[in-house]
């Protein structure tokens, strides 16, 4: 028991020098190869030091122990980033430093702005064309993978493929679709992705194909958790189908709806990755005398705004706009959720 | 599979409906689906067929079916062969990272879980709400500043945390933790106590009450979310082009793809041959393990 405690207290010590040694290091503008490894075995040794030391206050270290790995990552990629991005939308910042305070100069540059102001639009307009879409496709299907025909889960499965594979993959490959199967399909016309309405059109048509196997399946939880009891009654008291449909199932699993629309309206409202793929943005369009490219949407729009234009402060303004409107759309959703629990 | 059957036999609805109609009826259905599912899946027949053939007839006959199957060897080998796509080391860094970080998250999250849901203080509740908060945050609003935070924090302690295995690794736990915690939370509360308890009294370390006695209880729920963060991380591009960039040394499978495509533009033999290669891995694993996938990925939703 001595040994142990005489150990894992060296253990510690040893750790914390260790660590103390790697921070001089950094501060003394050594260029050590090995400044790192000492960093993280310094760290570790008392890590193990405080895991073997004979305490009574062990469960506590315990606590502490389990919750540090997850929360050093934690903090490290989502809490501090999200604090510093908020401040950063308030400043010149160039991605590496910033200057000067701007205070709301960003926010005001951001909504004068005629490629932002566009963006906000066609995403919306993607977002409701593609709610309804996506909505309409898995329900229906739904009903189908539902209904008494056979092999029901081969149909199911196959619906879902699409949204097992990745939208940059699935994006270049329709990418070839519009521009080189469907131009010999109907043979004498242009790609739709030289038109910047049919370009849009062209996402949202990838975008509902990629996503509605996935509402489908929530879809089919649902309507199989109908009871059965309900239908017999309904049918008993002479219920047609559309009326057991439009009257029983629907309102029963309206829940089911609340979860896919919201889950659609995000995803929409997210997009990026067919997006980049499928246009990256093109074609332009003239819009008041000025050129903009006619289907980026906002996570696009964010995305090249940094990277591209490399205008990081006007780029985390966008960003910050665009978390205030999906952390309001998800609160909608929960405010939605508890009033019905509470109904029901 | 036997309880639905159960369920639609007692559909009364349709039963009312006289036989002969009725039979006609579902196998009027039974071909609008069959139809459905060959529309969903001719993207991937359209893939597979012009893989296998060379680029001059691709442009003049996309929908021809390929005058030779063996022509898809021919491309497979041009572009595993290609310096630009290198499958097979793009498909083994996407397999080392998604592999190494899914370990990872499921064992430090539910790690985390446990001491959350089993001490009930201030703090813990606390951080629980902080990580479910956090659940909404978008990627696009710390994309940038993470960046810059990972570069400064490479500087500071020495070691490479852009560009590297362990950096995006480090920064997938980060974004995957506060969902799994979540998933985990929920199931763990659902298990007894008493279970633990008894462990305790006799004689078993807290820790030990963990890994023996709660950590095999949750295998079902371990399989959620392994699937959820399995198909999002192997699919995952905008983290890895950022962190990795698109011309790096590393390459995952949907980067690869990217910087392909960017080099042979009107390539599209080698940019389908490439997409299939790219699809294979995910196609095989759904094939085996189709029921478990699904609802992996439809749970995590509903939760």
């Amino acid at each position: 028991m001595k040994v142990k405690k005489v150990l894992s207290l060296a253990a510690i010590i040893l750790g914390i020098a260790g660590v103390i040694l790697a921070l001089i290091m950094d501060f003394s503008g050594s260029e050590n190869p090995l400044r790192g490894a000492i960093l993280v075995i310094g760290g570790l040794m008392v890590l193990a030091g405080f895991y073997f030391l004979p305490s009574k206050n062990h469960k506590k270290i315990i606590n502490v122990l389990f919750l540090f790995p997850l929360l050093l990552a934690f903090t490290v990629t989502v809490i501090i980033p999200f604090i510093f991005g908020v401040f950063y939308s308030l400043t010149d910042w160039n991605g590496i430093k910033f200057e000067n305070f701007v205070g709301l100069q960003n926010y005001i540059t951001m909504f004068t702005s005629n490629d932002y102001m566009y963006s906000v639009v066609i995403t919306f307009i993607f977002s409701a064309i593609n709610i309804v879409l996506v909505n309409v496709i898995a329900f229906s299907l739904a009903l189908l993978c539902t209904s008494k025909i056979k092999g029901k889960n081969y149909y199911r499965a196959a619906f879902f493929v699409p949204n097992l594979i990745g939208g940059i993959v699935l994006g270049y490959v329709w990418q070839f679709i519009f521009n080189k199967v469907l131009t010999v399909l109907i043979p004498g016309s242009v790609s739709m992705l030289t038109d910047p309405n049919l370009a849009l059109l062209a996402i949202i048509i990838v975008s509902s194909w990629q996503y509605s196997g996935y509402i489908m399946m929530i879809y089919v939880t649902g309507l199989q958790g109908v009871p059965k009891d309900v239908l017999e009654a309904s049918a008993v008291d002479g219920a047609d189908r559309l009326t057991t449909l439009f009257r029983i199932k629907m309102p029963l699993i309206a829940n089911t709806f609340t979860i896919c629309i919201f889950l659609t309206l995000i995803n929409s409202f997210k997009q990026f990755d067919l997006n980049f793929a499928i246009t990256n943005g093109a074609p332009s369009r003239i819009l008041n005398g000025v050129s903009i490219l006619s289907t980026e949407l906002l996570a696009l729009n964010i995305y090249k705004t940094a990277i591209s234009k490399n205008q990081y402060a006007l780029g985390q303004t966008k960003a910050v706009v665009f978390f205030i409107v999906l952390a309001i759309i998800s609160l909608t959703q929960v405010a939605i959720s508890k009033k019905r629990e509470v109904e029901m | 599979m036997k309880a639905q059957n159960v369920a639609s036999t007692k559909n009364v609805a349709i039963d009312e409906i006289p036989e002969g109609r009725k039979k006609i009826g579902i196998f009027l259905l039974e071909i609008l689906a069959i139809a459905l599912v060959l529309l969903f899946l001719f993207p991937f027949f359209l893939v597979l067929i012009n893989s296998a053939k060379q680029s001059a007839d691709i442009i003049i006959s996309p929908l021809n079916m390929p005058e030779k199957w063996g022509q898809l060897f021919t491309n497979m080998n041009n572009v595993i062969h290609n310096q630009n796509f290198n499958y097979w080391k793009s498909f083994f860094s996407s397999l080392f990272i998604t592999a190494v970080s899914l370990v990872l998250i499921s064992l430090f999250s539910s790690m985390a879980a446990w001491i959350l849901v089993r001490n009930k203080t201030k703090w813990s509740n606390f951080i629980f709400m902080t990580l479910v908060a956090a659940m909404i945050i978008p990627f696009q609003v710390v994309m940038l500043p993470l960046l810059s935070t990972f570069r400064e924090l490479s500087d500071f302690i020495g070691i490479r945390m852009l560009t590297s295995y362990k950096g995006l690794i480090f920064a997938y736990i980060g974004f995957g933790g506060s969902m799994s915690v979540f998933i985990f939370h929920g199931f763990i509360k659902s298990i007894p106590y008493e279970l633990e308890e008894a462990a305790l009294i006799d004689g078993c370390t807290p820790e030990g009450t963990f890994f023996r006695i709660l950590f095999p209880l949750l295998k079902p729920i371990q399989v959620t979310v392994l699937i959820l963060n399995g198909v999002w991380i192997w699919n995952d591009f905008l983290l890895p082009s950022l962190m990795l960039g698109l011309n790096g040394k590393i390459k995952t499978l949907p980067i690869a793809v990217t910087s392909f495509v960017g080099s042979y533009v009107k390539q599209w033999d080698l940019i389908l041959t490439a997409a299939l290669l790219a699809m294979l891995p995910i196609i095989v694993l759904f094939i085996f393990a189709q029921k478990q996938i699904i609802r992996g990925m439809v749970e995590g939703a509903i939760k």
